[in-house]
């Protein structure tokens, strides 16, 4: 296994990219956000909670959420086709499942709350940059959520465990991707995904790492939020 | 334990821990997890003894019995009228819930046309979010002309201030009739147009500025220099 002592882009195996968040950036949307991670930008909108169509599947026990992400065509170094790709759909899904859990749609039987996740600029870990930014802009929306969630890549790259992988080191010989989704206060996974091999005790360790970077970009998303507002307090 | 985590007034996010122990009640916008509650919207903590309480500082307008609103007529039917009210639900304003005696052959567009601006009142919230709406009261019909704003529907104590200080010292200025709907909509209709777009600035300004203290003198300042159109 080739060994790999030294980032490429020289930063520490435990240091993420630099993180920027801030919400409320697309006007007519009920809420929005903009999440960058490095050169990774991803923005969200969300609309909603609206009426469904078609009917078929509305749910009178609850309201739904639909997820869609996609990359801009001017997103990455060669051009990407617009329009769904098996991935786009993938990746919207998991973006879904990721987010469900704390979002509580009970209140709006038969409705439906869309988030559309856009990557304006892709340097690798844009499902994880989409979702930290759904979760900021469904929180901007006035979304019940039982929690915010936050999501970064960790992975093996030769012989190390790092946090929040580039494209250099994911298109590393067997480098191995994670990305990871926590919920904010508890702690708890709601998206975990692996492409390449690891063994148990590596991942263990991988997840260790997911961990402590989510509650870095916790407090980032926090703080987007509330600067937002900020002069509301002296009210 | 007993403690309280959060100061009031603070600005909470989703998530976030408010308070400790069980004497601590859940109220709207919150939850609790065992010992602990939790906040679960954005918004501002209001702490009234032990009843802890969020105020939503976004979201969609929550039709409550008795609020007056303004929508637009999105559809008509043989039962009578859909209206959007900007809530996540169309409201339905039933023949019988309308102002007149309406006969049943008659052609509903006389009354409310698609896309009239009404001013109405919630009559009814189902728990599958039904919303029944009525006209019949004092003030509540179609409005005609003016222009409709928006704003926040959380910031609409504000823009009618105390005792409706600040929407009266608006009218008093300009001379427009306005009418501020809970949900967030504005209805201004003034003599002229320069009128209207003052009073519309106005209301922006103090969606922008709902939080500064002494917001009623600011804009009376505001009103007195524009005030000789």
């Amino acid at each position: 296994m080739a060994s790999y002592d030294k980032r490429f882009s020289g930063r520490k195996f435990d240091e993420m990219r630099e993180i920027e968040a801030k919400v409320n950036i697309i006007k007519r949307a009920d809420g929005s956000a903009l999440f960058r991670i490095g050169e990774t930008i991803a923005i969200a909108a969300v609309y909603g909670p609206r009426e469904l169509h078609p009917r078929f599947l509305q749910n009178p026990e609850t309201g739904i959420l639909r997820c869609n992400y996609d990359m801009a065509s001017f997103s990455v170094p060669e051009r990407k086709k617009p329009g769904p790709t098996r991935r786009g759909v993938e990746i919207s899904l998991v973006t879904e499942k990721a987010l469900l859990p704390v979002v509580e749609l009970k209140q709006f039987p038969n409705a439906v709350v869309d988030v559309f996740i856009q990557i304006i600029q892709a340097n690798s870990g844009t499902r994880c940059a989409g979702i930290s930014a759904a979760a900021l802009a469904l929180a901007h929306a006035g979304i019940p959520m039982k929690d915010l969630v936050s999501a970064v890549s960790v992975g093996k790259v030769g012989n190390k465990i790092l946090i929040d992988l580039d494209k250099d080191e994911e298109d590393f010989d067997d480098s191995t991707d994670i990305p990871v989704a926590i919920t904010g206060r508890k702690k708890e996974i709601t998206l975990l995904q692996l492409d390449g091999n690891i063994t148990k005790k590596e991942l263990i360790e991988a997840i260790k790492l997911a961990k402590d970077g989510c509650e870095k970009i916790n407090k980032i998303q926090q703080k987007a939020l509330k600067d937002a507002y900020k002069s509301e307090e002296n009210e | 334990m007993i403690k309280l985590l959060i100061k009031e007034r603070e600005i909470v996010v989703p998530g976030q821990e408010l308070a400790e122990g069980m004497e601590y009640l859940p109220s709207s916008g919150t939850y609790r997890d065992q010992n602990k509650i939790i906040s679960n919207k954005l918004g501002v903590v209001s702490v009234n003894k032990n009843i802890i309480k969020v105020i939503p500082l976004t979201g969609r307008y929550m039709p409550k019995v008795d609020d007056v609103v303004i929508g637009r007529v999105l559809e008509i039917g043989f039962y009578g009228w859909s209206v959007d009210i900007g809530s996540a639900y169309p409201a339905t304003l039933s023949i019988r819930d309308a102002t007149e005696f309406i006969d049943k052959e008659e052609d509903l567009t006389k009354y409310y046309d698609y896309g009239d601006i009404i001013a109405a009142r919630v009559n009814k919230v189902t728990r599958y979010k039904s919303i029944d709406i009525t006209t019949k009261g004092p003030g509540l019909r179609k409005l005609i002309g003016g222009k409709v704003i928006e704003v926040t529907p959380s910031k609409v104590p504000r823009m009618i201030g105390k005792q409706g200080s600040m929407i009266s010292m608006i009218k008093d200025y300009t001379g427009c009739n306005l009418l501020v709907g809970q949900n967030g909509k504005v209805w201004v209709k003034g003599t002229s147009l320069e009128k209207e777009n003052l009073v519309t600035k106005m209301i922006m300004k103090i969606e922008q500025e709902s939080h500064i203290d002494g917001l009623t003198d600011k804009i009376k300042n505001l009103l007195e220099k524009n005030g000789k159109l």
